[in-house]
């Protein structure tokens, strides 16, 4: 028994172990998502998150450990970014013929994220520290981050509210668009990327390349308008 | 590929150097991907770093894991806050969706066709 304690003390110090269950743990909620036939509901990432914090606390481990081993994983986020600009390349024509109505869809959406965000959360009576730190929810995590650190947020607040509204975008948002009766791929796919960054994007690229090429392309505006905007909008207004 | 993923890198790190000496407010990683769009439309693009491209990008969604997790650092903040913070993240992207699908639906071009034969996005 001493021997298996000290091969589990090891292992909970190596970042292999952690970074193992990352892999592991996705790949059961993308096995499941699969199995689904990529039903929106089944989101990978909730199933992935789901399945680790049960494990993380049911043996007692804390996020710095975790993330020790996970860090390799999260490191990738920066090159498949600047990937992005690959399916935005193919798609360049389509992007070009609409460029003034995707910029006017995109502003119309990132106000909406962020005035309705700050109104709802502020209305129903949560903290203030809540209400600064939900308002930058729609924008990529690195960005919205930043974003909240100027408003005077909780920075770590943040990025969970931007995966969180990431995973409500993805699940919920093509059924909406359904009822909506938007059946073209570029107003889906830019849709779900003003909404829900980069994890709407990668369920838009799951389905289709130009929803995946107009989704990356609503991150990056999104991202570069609510930067820009909400800090001096949030000055004017408090 | 080794040399495609080196491209990659050079990008994020040149955009992580423009942002840090321009205050720009956009990450490193955005700006990356503007400059790797320009070297794109000047050089085209080339199968392997397309196919690298496409490693990547297929695994999107499980770069989000980590920082998911970190949702179990804010749990008490979460649980005190539970309702405004569900109502706010779902009505508001659920509008977000709505705005920005009917903002492109109306103005955009008309020649757009959808493919019903996918899965539903």
């Amino acid at each position: 028994m001493r021997d298996l304690r000290d091969v589990w003390v090891y292992l909970a110090a190596s970042p292999l172990l952690h970074l193992t269950l990352t892999l592991a743990a996705y790949q059961a909620g993308f096995w499941l998502y699969r199995r689904g036939g990529l039903n929106p509901l089944l989101n990978p990432v909730l199933g992935a998150v789901i399945l680790i914090v049960a494990l993380l606390v049911a043996t007692g481990t804390s996020y710095q450990t975790y993330f020790e081993g996970a860090q390799f994983v999260h490191f990738l986020l920066g090159p498949t970014t600047v990937a992005l600009a690959i399916p935005l390349y193919r798609q360049f024509q389509v992007v070009r013929r609409s460029f003034a109505a995707i910029l006017a869809s995109v502003l119309a959406g990132a106000a909406t994220a962020t005035a309705s965000a700050v109104g709802i959360a502020w209305a129903l009576g949560a903290s203030r520290e809540t209400v600064v730190s939900i308002a930058p929810k729609s924008v990529t995590a690195p960005v919205a981050m930043g974003i909240s650190e100027q408003l005077g947020g909780l920075p770590s607040l943040t990025a969970v509210m931007v995966i969180l509204t990431g995973i409500i975008g993805a699940m919920l948002g093509p059924t909406l668009l359904n009822v909506l009766g938007v059946r073209s791929w570029a107003a889906r796919g830019l849709a779900i990327g003003t909404a829900s960054h980069g994890i709407g994007t990668a369920r838009a690229l799951q389905v289709n390349e130009v929803a995946g090429a107009f989704s990356g392309l609503a991150m990056g505006l999104n991202a570069l308008a609510t930067a820009l905007l909400l800090p001096l909008l949030w000055r004017l207004l408090s | 590929m080794l040399g495609y993923l080196t491209v990659l890198l050079s990008c994020q790190l040149a955009g992580e150097l423009a942002v840090a000496a321009t205050g720009l407010p956009v990450p490193g990683p955005v700006c990356g991907m503007a400059l790797l769009f320009v070297c794109l439309l000047i050089f085209g693009l080339p199968d392997d770093l397309a196919k690298i491209g496409e490693m990547l990008l297929s695994n999107l969604s499980l770069l989000f894991v980590p920082a998911g997790v970190g949702v179990m650092l804010h749990a008490r903040l979460m649980a005190q806050d539970w309702l405004p913070i569900a109502a706010a993240l779902i009505v508001s992207t659920m509008a977000t969706v709505a705005v920005t699908a009917l903002m492109m639906k109306l103005f955009g071009p008309r020649d757009a066709e959808a493919d019903d034969s996918g899965p539903d996005l």
